[in-house]
């Protein structure tokens, strides 16, 4: 078990964003999170990485405490992760960005970087040629030195996977990799996902809304709705699921979901 | 028209242009990377002046020792005033973090007044020859060697911010904090090494300039010349800082000669800066290299 999410609970003054939601993650499973706008889904993600801190519950990493440690150790204790609304350093080239997700592991301080010619640049020549892998395996070589800032959506989107996976993670977390994305780039960052998962070994939880592409790739769902936890399992025992049909891909329940949806706003 | 005035007095823009440059340099740098807007900027350099001429008068070290121990000195304060007084104000509103740099600047003004005396002092004389000719120009030595460290600076900034792992957090940090802690990017640290290395490259200018004119509380002018400098680059630009300090000092000799020979008005080379902050601020308001915030509706 490489992630073990219990019972967790969050909320904003009233609002309460995630309650009582446990999940377990194992160690190289490909593992997606649906539901629908509002379920919880990045907010789950966030506790993960440390950007909200939950109210209760725990969070444990290859049987390490999560909560309470900083946002910023989260990539030396082996999670990274991608942003929904595109989180690239703009004016930087995508080398750069990359390269900054190499931060935690360069070794060369302040005064060794100053002595950059003097035998930081052993170390530096390392990282690039890691860094140049990752740049192979997501097919970026042809903007490796654009502005980050210029590319567009479909390649952005390639960027930030390629800055997360640069820190060397067991885990990333990605926020909806896909998301306005046509056909032929959602096909290619499928690929890229699977890719990552089955050759580079790492374990990966995926936000996406597209059905299509969650139950083709995913080993496991998990469904959130008003921050609960619906259900979870292999995807056709999540397609199953009559509240599932219901509250998420349901066509034929339309009442349901409308009585739903008054009950909520009263 | 007298040439030769004029020329001087270009090359002496220039040069203290090129220091307004680094002043400015270290504003942006701090402006940048922690939206804070330091009014004590010009205290830094006077600090940085009192320390150095302190250590060579008073404890009779020679220049070359404690010109470094001034620097180290400049680092520990740098860090602390980030971390103790400007830490505790993340979040707070903008106007409160201003009135807190003001509060800054008039805290160490009182101090260094009563620790070092209100009247100015000069370095005893650290090069063997007082002037050297250059061109035709008698250049004091000095103001080379304040060319040549500016220029030193500048370059020694740029490698840091290009090729060191710290130099690329730091403009990452600057763009987008939350990314930058998703990947390990620890904006604490950031945050005070900019302080650190604001007040380090600060200190450095205050002690050339203690060299070339006495060092007095006067120095912090420079604080408030940064301002034109920086409004005319652009306030998020360190290129922009660089290209505007030496636009400010070129323009207040020109201000200068223009005064002296035609006009005779008097002091026209102290306010012109400022005349030049007020238009840019009309038309074109980001300055020249500045960030513009686009807003689509």
């Amino acid at each position: 078990m490489l992630l073990q999410v219990d019972n967790i609970s969050l909320s904003f003054g009233g609002i309460k964003a995630l309650q009582n939601v446990s999940f377990s993650v194992d160690e190289a499973e490909l593992f997606s999170i649906i539901g629908p706008n509002g379920a919880g889904k990045t907010s789950m993600l966030n506790c993960i990485s440390g950007r909200y801190t939950p109210d209760e519950g725990s969070i444990k990493f290859a049987g390490e405490e999560l909560l309470g440690r900083k946002t910023s150790e989260r990539p030396e204790i082996g999670i990274g992760r991608t942003f929904q609304n595109l989180a690239l350093f703009d004016h930087m080239t995508v080398l750069d960005n990359i390269m900054v997700g190499r931060h935690h592991l360069l070794k060369n301080n302040f005064l060794t970087g100053m002595a950059y010619w003097f035998g930081a640049q052993k170390e530096e020549l390392e990282h690039r040629r890691h860094v140049e892998d990752i740049i192979d395996f997501l097919e970026i070589q042809h903007i490796r030195n654009a502005q980050a800032g210029t590319l567009s959506y479909g390649l952005r989107k390639r960027v930030e996977l390629a800055r997360a996976i640069a820190l060397g993670p067991k885990l990333v977390l990605l926020d909806e990799p896909m998301a306005g994305m046509n056909m032929e780039e959602k096909e290619d960052m499928a690929r890229f996902v699977v890719d990552l998962n089955q050759e580079l070994g790492m374990t990966v939880i995926m936000i996406e809304h597209d059905m299509g592409v969650v139950m083709d790739i995913s080993d496991r769902v998990m469904v959130l709705d008003f921050g609960a936890k619906v259900c979870d399992g292999l995807p056709d025992e999540v397609m199953a699921n009559d509240h599932v049909q219901k509250a998420y891909l349901g066509a034929e329940f339309d009442d349901d979901i409308e009585a739903d949806t008054q009950k909520e706003v009263a | 028209m007298n040439w030769f005035l004029l020329t001087q007095l270009l090359a002496n823009g220039l040069i203290v242009g090129m220091l307004y440059g680094v002043v400015a340099m270290c504003f942006v740098l701090i402006y940048k990377s922690t939206q804070v807007v330091n009014f004590a900027q010009g205290e830094f350099l006077v600090l940085g002046a009192w320390v150095c001429l302190a250590m060579v008068v008073k404890a009779g070290l020679p220049f070359y020792i404690a010109f470094p121990f001034t620097l180290v000195f400049m680092t520990i304060f740098g860090i602390l005033i980030q971390t103790v007084i400007l830490r505790p104000l993340i979040g707070e509103p903008i106007i409160s973090i201003i009135m807190v740099t003001i509060a800054l600047s008039i805290i160490m003004q009182s101090i260094l007044n009563w620790t070092f005396g209100n009247s100015s002092a000069s370095f005893p004389q650290i090069f063997p020859v007082e002037n050297v000719s250059l061109f035709g120009l008698q250049v004091e030595t000095a103001y080379i060697m304040s060319l040549v460290l500016s220029v030193f600076v500048m370059a020694l900034f740029y490698a840091f911010f290009q090729y060191s792992k710290y130099g690329l957090a730091m403009r990452a940090t600057a763009y987008d904090q939350q990314a930058a802690q998703s990947l390990g990017v620890s904006v604490g640290q950031v945050f005070a090494m900019s302080w650190a290395i604001s007040a380090v490259v600060s200190g450095i200018a205050g002690i050339i300039i203690g060299i070339v004119s006495g060092v007095s509380s006067s120095l912090a002018v420079i604080g408030i010349k940064v301002f034109p400098a920086v409004i005319v680059g652009g306030l998020d630009s360190i290129v922009g800082a660089i290209v505007g300090g030496v636009i400010i000092g070129l323009l207040e000799n020109l201000a200068e000669f223009v005064d002296g020979q035609y006009l005779q008005w008097g002091n026209l080379y102290t306010i012109a800066p400022f005349y030049v902050l007020i238009i840019i601020l009309v038309i074109k308001p980001y300055g020249l290299f500045g960030t513009r915030d686009i807003e689509r509706i």
